[in-house]
């Protein structure tokens, strides 16, 4: 920014080891969701299979991405969709469970629970 | 502004950097609106799972673990020999550019050869979505039809929770337990084929724009000063892993 931009080479060089280091730490975790998911974890399962998900996409994100090194506002442009999914899956969640059947009693009487 | 300007910079430009990063914003906003879209599928995704996990806990089976790792595998790589090129168009490497893009599309190429093989195997067993879903491996020979639904006076008003799926058999929470096939399970194939086929279909896109920008790199259009499409075919190829990194774990490996 400070240098006069003729002939400047812009963005930032990504060192090979740095990018090896990210395949193999990639490779790994891949290796790892792959033998956690035969362990049973109850409720967490899905938490433990996103959660190694979310790492590895901010590996990408960081590294293969160059968001690490790069302006911050495309970081900021990113997180903000990311966060709207997660907002929008989140409210979606807690609205589907609002439409039970028989979440008032004998409102809505499902087949299930009236078989006459 | 009389001096002479390089080739590549837009007359609406003043500098190179300044057309790198007005591109560059450009892009994490095509990326992020790309993000939204496959949002709205794993949004699906969660409800349907929320509502009916006995669904997705029996016809994940059906999905091979070894054929999507194994493409898990080739995705990663093929992202590390993309985002290596960019590196190699940035030092000025024309060879090494070269190469690394044609490893890279060749990763695209296997990706999506093994995604056939997956996509042959769920047709023949008529694993498909809504009403072309018409398994006929073995087992399902042996299992008698589930019984007709009770019939009662009331109409079922609100039909399954938020109306996701017809209430007129059980949903047999155990069913997935025992072996035996829930109703509905055509629900997760129609999930899976759009879910991998609307990726599978942007790394149909992904390759033909590294076939654009390879092109290009064997004409020597590329180097430490001009490298912005490479860069930009990678951010694009990026983002076409980082959705597979969710969709490998959410749809393969369920437990």
């Amino acid at each position: 920014m400070s240098q006069p931009a003729s002939h400047a080479q812009v963005g930032h060089v990504v060192p090979l080891r740095v990018l090896f280091g990210v395949l193999g730490t990639l490779l790994v975790m891949t290796y790892v969701t792959v033998a956690v998911a035969g362990y049973d974890f109850g409720r967490l399962n899905l938490w433990v299979a996103l959660g190694i998900a979310v790492f590895k996409a901010s590996l990408v994100l960081l590294f293969f991405m160059h968001l690490k090194y790069d302006k911050p506002f495309n970081a900021i442009v990113i997180i903000v969709s990311m966060a709207l999914v997660v907002l929008f899956i989140a409210i979606a969640l807690t609205d589907t469970v609002q439409y039970e059947p028989n979440m008032i009693p004998g409102y809505a009487p499902s087949i299930k629970s009236n078989p006459q | 502004m009389s001096h002479e300007h390089p080739p590549y910079l837009q007359h609406h430009f003043d500098t190179p950097e300044q057309q790198f990063d007005a591109g560059k914003l450009g892009i994490w906003l095509f990326l992020a609106t790309e993000i939204l879209l496959f949002g709205g599928l794993f949004c699906a995704y969660a409800i349907y799972r929320a509502n009916h996990p006995e669904i997705f806990i029996y016809a994940h089976k059906y999905l091979d673990r070894v054929l999507g790792g194994t493409n898990t595998v080739v995705l990663l790589c093929s992202s590390l020999t993309m985002a290596w090129a960019v590196r190699a168009s940035q030092l000025g490497q024309r060879k090494l550019l070269i190469a690394l893009l044609s490893l890279t599309l060749l990763g695209g190429f296997g990706f999506m050869g093994i995604k056939f093989v997956e996509y042959k195997a769920k047709w023949e067993h008529g694993l498909l979505p809504g009403t072309h879903f018409a398994p006929h491996d073995e087992h399902e020979a042996a299992v008698p039809a589930p019984p007709a639904a009770p019939q009662t006076t009331f109409k079922p008003s609100a039909t399954g929770p938020a109306g996701t799926v017809r209430h007129d058999a059980e949903p047999d929470a155990g069913a997935a337990s025992h072996g035996k096939r829930p109703s509905n399970v055509q629900i997760f194939f129609g999930i899976y084929f759009l879910m991998t086929g609307l990726h599978g279909l942007h790394v149909l896109v992904g390759m033909g724009a590294i076939l654009w920008i390879l092109v290009r790199s064997i004409k020597g259009h590329f180097g430490p000063e001009y490298f912005t499409p490479v860069d930009f075919v990678g951010l694009y190829w990026h983002l076409v892993d980082l959705i597979w990194i969710f969709l490998f774990p959410l749809l393969y490996l369920i437990s």
